[in-house]
C-alpha cells in the first residue's frame, strides 16, 4: 500500500502530525515519526499540512480517467 | 534507465550528427547520482555544465528572499536543465533539486564551448531548443499573470496526467503551489473545487482527470 514519504533526517518529533491524523495512521518511534502498519491512510494530506519541517509528504500521482 | 550514448542520440542538442560525432561527445559526458531532496546546483554559484537527466525528476527554482519557493520547471528523463549559465555566462539564475532519487550526466561548460566551435549543427539545434524554452517561459508568466489559481491548477493537471497507468512525476499540493506562484492551502480549495466540477476524482494518492474537456476549458479561463 502506498503511504504518505517520511524523511527521517527532518523530522523533529513535535508530534503534530500524530494528533492531526484521523485515523492514528502514525506513531512516534525513537523520536520520529513512522507509518503504523496496517492501518488505512485516506490521503487526507492534513499531516504534509501541518509539519513545519516538510518532512512528512503526501505526493499525488496525476492521470488520465 | 537511459544509456550515455541512447541519451545523446535522442537529445534534440544533437539531432543531425553522425554515429562518430556522437562517440566523441560521449566521451566528455561524466555522471552523478544524487538522493531525493540534494541541491544539483544551486541559485547563485558558478555554472560548471549542462546536465541531462538519465532517471528521476528534478526540479528548476527560485527562492525569495524569505524563503517563498516558484519552480520554473520540472525536467523528466532525456530532458536538460542549466543551459542558460553554460551558454550566456554569469552565475545560475536557478536551483536545481533532485525530487526522487536521480542520475545525470553532464558535459562541462568548456567542453560544450568546443563542441559549438567545432559542430555547427549542434549550435542551430541549440537556437531551437533556447527558443521553445522561452516559449514555454512565455506561457509561464502567462498564466503567473492573467489566470485564476484553479486555471493554474488544471494546467498543471493537464501537463502532468499520465496515461492511466503510470504517469512517472508526482507531485505534492506544496509542488503545486510553487509551480502555480500561490500557497498550498490555495491548491487544496481549488483541487476541491475542480472535484466539485466534476473534472477530477480523487482517490487517495491518485488524481484522477474524469473530463479532461472540462479541465481544460477551466485551464483556459483568464481573470
Amino acid at each position: 500500500m502506498i503511504t504518505p514519504q517520511i524523511d527521517r533526517d527532518k523530522c523533529d518529533g513535535c508530534g503534530l502530525c500524530i494528533i492531526i491524523c484521523w485515523h492514528h495512521c502514525l506513531v512516534l518511534i525513537d523520536g520520529v515519526v513512522a507509518i503504523v502498519e496496517g492501518i488505512d491512510c485516506d490521503w487526507c494530506t492534513e499531516c504534509e499540512a501541518v509539519c513545519v519541517t516538510g518532512a512528512i509528504t503526501c505526493p499525488f500521482e496525476i492521470v488520465l480517467g | 534507465m537511459v544509456s550515455r550514448l541512447e541519451l545523446l542520440k535522442s537529445s534534440p542538442y544533437f539531432s543531425g550528427l553522425s554515429p562518430a560525432e556522437l562517440e566523441e561527445i560521449n566521451r566528455l559526458v561524466f555522471e552523478k547520482r544524487y538522493d531525493r531532496e540534494k541541491i544539483i546546483i544551486a541559485e547563485e554559484e558558478k555554472a560548471e555544465a549542462l546536465y541531462f537527466v538519465a532517471s528521476g525528476v528534478v526540479k528548476v527554482f527560485k527562492t525569495s528572499a524569505d524563503g517563498k519557493e516558484q519552480i520554473l520547471a520540472i525536467i523528466r528523463p532525456e530532458e536538460t536543465f542549466n543551459e542558460v549559465p553554460v551558454f550566456n555566462g554569469g552565475l545560475n539564475p536557478a536551483s536545481a533539486q533532485a525530487m526522487v532519487p536521480v542520475v545525470v550526466y553532464g558535459i562541462k561548460r568548456g567542453d560544450i564551448e568546443a563542441i559549438l566551435r567545432t559542430k555547427p549543427q549542434v549550435a542551430l539545434n541549440v537556437t531551437r531548443v533556447m527558443a521553445k524554452r522561452l516559449r514555454n517561459l512565455v506561457s509561464l508568466v502567462e498564466e503567473l499573470s492573467f489566470k485564476r489559481v484553479i486555471s493554474r491548477v488544471a494546467r498543471i493537471l493537464l501537463d502532468y496526467a499520465g496515461d492511466g497507468i503510470a504517469s512517472g512525476t508526482r507531485l505534492t499540493q506544496r509542488d503545486m503551489a510553487a509551480m502555480a506562484g500561490t500557497a498550498r492551502e490555495v491548491v487544496g480549495r481549488s483541487l476541491k473545487a475542480l472535484v466539485e466540477d466534476g473534472a477530477i476524482r480523487i482517490d487517495r494518492h491518485r488524481i484522477i482527470v474524469t473530463d479532461r474537456d472540462a479541465l481544460g476549458k477551466i485551464a483556459e479561463q483568464s481573470l
